[in-house]
């Protein structure tokens, strides 16, 4: 694909879709396994919501997506304009307590933390720019073994 | 996202095929909802047709137990795979809910 190619649309709740289909295309394009665009449109998306819900408190601002190829590195930067703010530096949910101690929120950040290889912010000519990569070669270990009932 | 609700040997089942995003979890927490208020205490939930949930499915997930568990009811799982069973890995959800490995399971022991 001609790199990097991008996106840029209002922060709405009504364009995500579009956005996380943009993401999920470059993706494709690059012979991304399913499941590993499974988890690569969950990140986004939560990414994506944050910027949507507070990046510009009341006023109105966009949004850009941006994918690129580095080697065998699948990079996307979401990019927005509104107030500084790093989420990453939040502390993570404490998953090990029962239904009734968990707070409810918390779990999207950990979630883009959890699902990527690599993810850093950092602030730019006045933007907030997330970067979140995965690797395109292999895909993660799996997770520890889970028994079911 | 479609959502099918039926009654399989008494309890309450829930089946949930497309996508629970920040979109449509909403709905998703409103048809759960509706169950709690109509009188159900346990829900199973069959995840086998989801192709994907973000952390807003997990909250209204989360919210839906908090409610159900102070009825002392439960809310209980089958047919994760895929994304959606990592998503609940990684999110602990596997500590804080049965997951069965099938419906048949599931209603067996309920």
């Amino acid at each position: 694909m001609p790199l990097p190619v991008n996106l840029k649309l209002p922060a709405k709740l009504q364009h995500l879709e579009q956005l996380i289909d943009f993401v999920t295309n470059c993706a494709r394009e690059q012979g991304i396994t399913q499941n590993k665009i499974g988890e690569i449109q969950v990140a986004v998306e939560e990414a994506l919501v944050n910027v949507i819900n507070y990046a510009y408190k009341d006023e109105e601002g966009d949004v850009e997506v941006a994918c690129m190829l580095d080697g065998e590195k699948f990079i996307i930067e979401i990019i927005d304009s509104g107030f500084p703010f790093d989420f990453l530096s939040l502390q993570d949910p404490d998953i090990s307590l029962n239904v009734s101690e968990r707070n409810i929120g918390g779990l999207g950040i950990y979630l883009i933390k959890r699902l990527m290889d690599h993810v850093e912010h950092k602030r730019e000519d006045d933007k907030n720019i997330l970067t979140l990569m995965v690797s395109t070669k292999q895909s993660k270990s799996e997770p520890d073994n889970v028994t079911k009932i | 996202m479609e959502i099918n609700i039926k009654k399989e040997k008494g309890v309450p089942l829930v089946s949930v095929k497309g996508r629970i995003d920040a979109v449509t979890a909403p709905d998703f927490e409103k048809d759960l909802s509706d169950l709690i208020e109509s009188g159900e205490k346990t829900v199973l939930v069959n995840l086998g047709e989801l192709e994907y949930i973000s952390s807003a499915g997990l909250r209204s997930i989360l919210a839906t137990a908090k409610r159900l568990k102070a009825e002392n009811g439960k809310m209980v799982f089958t047919g994760l795979k895929g994304p959606v069973e990592e998503v609940f890995k990684i999110s602990g959800f596997y500590s804080i809910f049965t997951i069965f490995e099938s419906e048949e399971a599931a209603l067996n022991q309920l």
